[in-house]
């Protein structure tokens, strides 16, 4: 089971620039904010695409949930 | 046309209504406690809008979310175009943006935080009893 640890440093990697704060109180519903310069020019849709497919194999598995808020610096 | 009827006629439903939920249950008996949440706010705007259930067949939802690449249920389009789910139009509500997104003039008397809405019906199970 990823801890919130695991879940903010593998946003971090996967989008440069990016600042995770992420918290779970059981390491299956995870709530997550972002903020990247990479969401830039995005809808919403699309920076919650690009947190959301980081965990593309793992969402409705061993993550149960992602609550996704995103934000531009 | 493709040959999967219930991916067209979903695109076809995105395409024709200006402003459509796919929704679990029905706005009048959401089965969800999300999709309770996101026709409140739509109702608090006075937004009409068109609803679909997807609860009645696993394959509506299949189709939807490979037609718009979004995971989870509700979903909310506005002139073809996929706004978001509950954690997305929750924040455009609060912050106004919804409204104008909608084109439209939120009521006087519609809250500022995104109205919690109504308790979510238990998944609708139909139970044919044959045991007698």
């Amino acid at each position: 089971m990823p801890s919130a640890d695991d879940v903010k440093t593998r946003i971090e990697a996967a989008i440069p620039g990016a600042q995770a704060a992420v918290q779970s109180a059981d390491e299956v519903h995870f709530s997550a904010t972002v903020r990247a310069t990479a969401f830039d020019g995005l809808s919403r849709v699309q920076q919650h695409r690009l947190v959301m497919d980081v965990f593309s194999d793992e969402l409705g598995g061993s993550i149960h949930a992602l609550a996704l808020k995103t934000e531009v610096p | 046309m493709s040959d999967n009827p219930i991916r067209d006629a979903i695109a076809e439903a995105i395409s024709s209504n200006d402003v459509i939920l796919f929704m679990k249950g029905s706005p009048d008996a959401p089965a969800c406690g999300f999709s309770a949440r996101t026709v409140a706010m739509l109702e608090a705007l006075e937004t009409p809008f068109a609803a679909v259930d997807i609860l009645p067949d696993p394959r509506i939802r299949q189709e939807l979310s490979a037609l718009s690449q979004w995971p989870t249920i509700p979903q909310l389009f506005h002139r073809g175009e996929l706004i978001g789910g509950c954690d997305i139009v929750s924040e455009m509500y609060e912050s106004g943006e919804l409204a104008q997104t909608l084109g439209v003039q939120p009521p006087a008397d519609a809250p500022e935080d995104a109205p919690a809405g109504a308790d979510p019906a238990p998944a609708p199970l139909g139970i044919e009893n044959r045991l007698n």
